[in-house]
């Protein structure tokens, strides 16, 4: 199943944001070998040119490294990885919380809102 | 490393029709480009030039550092809109000409491909449905080992399924050394394995950029850049 991107960003960043994803809730695990340029460019049905830049991409933010001769793993550096949680949590809960002031809340509504949905239920919205 | 293709000042007219005014392209080596136009925009007719099949009417068409001629056609690899095998061949009979007139051409990847598509090697071609014959042709222009794949409107008679097929062929069977242009009118279909696209317009270049740089640039897509720049 080739993989859907939306029209308004590079696809390149936005395999970066998916492979991202995958690496943060364990679907990637640290130390599993990722399949080459090509078969990746395949599964996600774009350009190899497109898929090697987001693999370089996800290397320098240390994601992803290269093992001599054997192709690119997850990294298995666990704090590199926690980290990249963190950032992306924050990055999801500033466009929240703008979404939540478009939409007339003051943050202190919000904090309350969450509240009392937070035990509610558990949920998981990524995608495997 | 030089540029696969360089068209400098290329003019084509028709009687009194333009179909090419004045145009001028560099291509780098490694990249999938897409040929994007209207119907009538000149596309063919570039691609044609390219391959040797036409004689601008003024400027040059430089492709792998040599003028295009028949030297050139060792390492350019043409797909025509319309299939030219005769359909008194089998598809075996369309491998061995290809092997015999290319030097370059792998045929136990044409095979191997062919296998996965099912096609029936014995057949001949007129017993085959023309969406089969544009996919044998396709299976043979790519089993090349060219430096500069032309393919004019891969994708415009085929169902969305094969549609996916031959977009993965092309994805499947490029090398990082190779360049491919595709001339097509689908945008959205093929925008995710471009990395760079020229926009003709009425016969001139009016654009010719990176697909990232417009996403990038314009948050948009190509397509949509298409649809406002190609508004009737």
């Amino acid at each position: 199943m080739a993989w859907q991107f939306s029209p308004n960003r590079p696809i390149y960043q936005q395999i970066v944001d998916e492979i991202e994803m995958r690496i943060l809730n364990g679907t990637y695990e640290g130390g599993m070998r990722l399949p080459s340029v090509r078969d990746l460019a395949l599964l996600a049905a774009v350009n190899p040119n497109t898929m090697q830049r987001a693999l370089a991409e996800l290397e320098n933010m240390g994601l992803v490294a290269t093992q001599r001769n054997s192709g690119r793993t997850v990294t298995t550096d666990a704090e590199a990885v926690s980290r990249a949680r963190a950032e992306k949590a924050s990055a999801l809960i500033e466009t929240f919380l703008l979404q939540m002031k478009t939409l007339g809340l003051e943050r202190s509504e919000v904090l309350g809102l969450l509240a009392k949905e937070g035990p509610k239920e558990e949920e998981h919205g990524c995608n495997s | 490393m030089d540029a696969i293709l360089e068209v400098r000042g290329l003019t084509k007219r028709y009687g009194a029709t333009i179909a090419l005014n004045n145009v001028s392209l560099t291509l780098p080596r490694g990249k999938i480009v897409g040929l994007l136009g209207p119907n009538g925009s000149g596309k063919t007719t570039m691609l044609k030039i390219v391959a040797g099949l036409l004689t601008p009417t003024s400027g040059v068409a430089l492709a792998d550092g040599k003028v295009v001629g028949p030297e050139t056609k060792s390492v350019i690899s043409f797909l025509p809109e319309r299939t030219y095998l005769p359909d008194w061949m089998t598809v075996v009979d369309c491998l061995d000409y290809f092997e015999d007139f290319y030097t370059d051409f792998d045929r136990k990847r044409a095979v191997e491909m062919l296998n996965r598509l099912s096609v029936p090697a014995d057949r001949k071609m007129r017993a085959l449905s023309k969406g089969t014959r544009e996919k044998v042709q396709l299976v043979l222009v790519m089993s090349r080992r060219a430096k500069l794949y032309l393919l004019d409107e891969p994708i415009g008679g085929v169902d969305p399924a094969t549609r996916d097929y031959i977009l993965d062929t092309i994805i499947g069977n490029y090398d990082s050394e190779a360049t491919i242009l595709i001339s097509t009118h689908l945008i959205a279909d093929v925008e995710k394995v471009l990395d760079e696209f020229v926009f003709l317009k009425e016969g001139i270049v009016t654009m010719h950029d990176t697909t990232d740089n417009v996403r990038e640039a314009q948050g948009k897509s190509v397509d949509e850049l298409f649809r406002e720049v190609f508004r009737c």
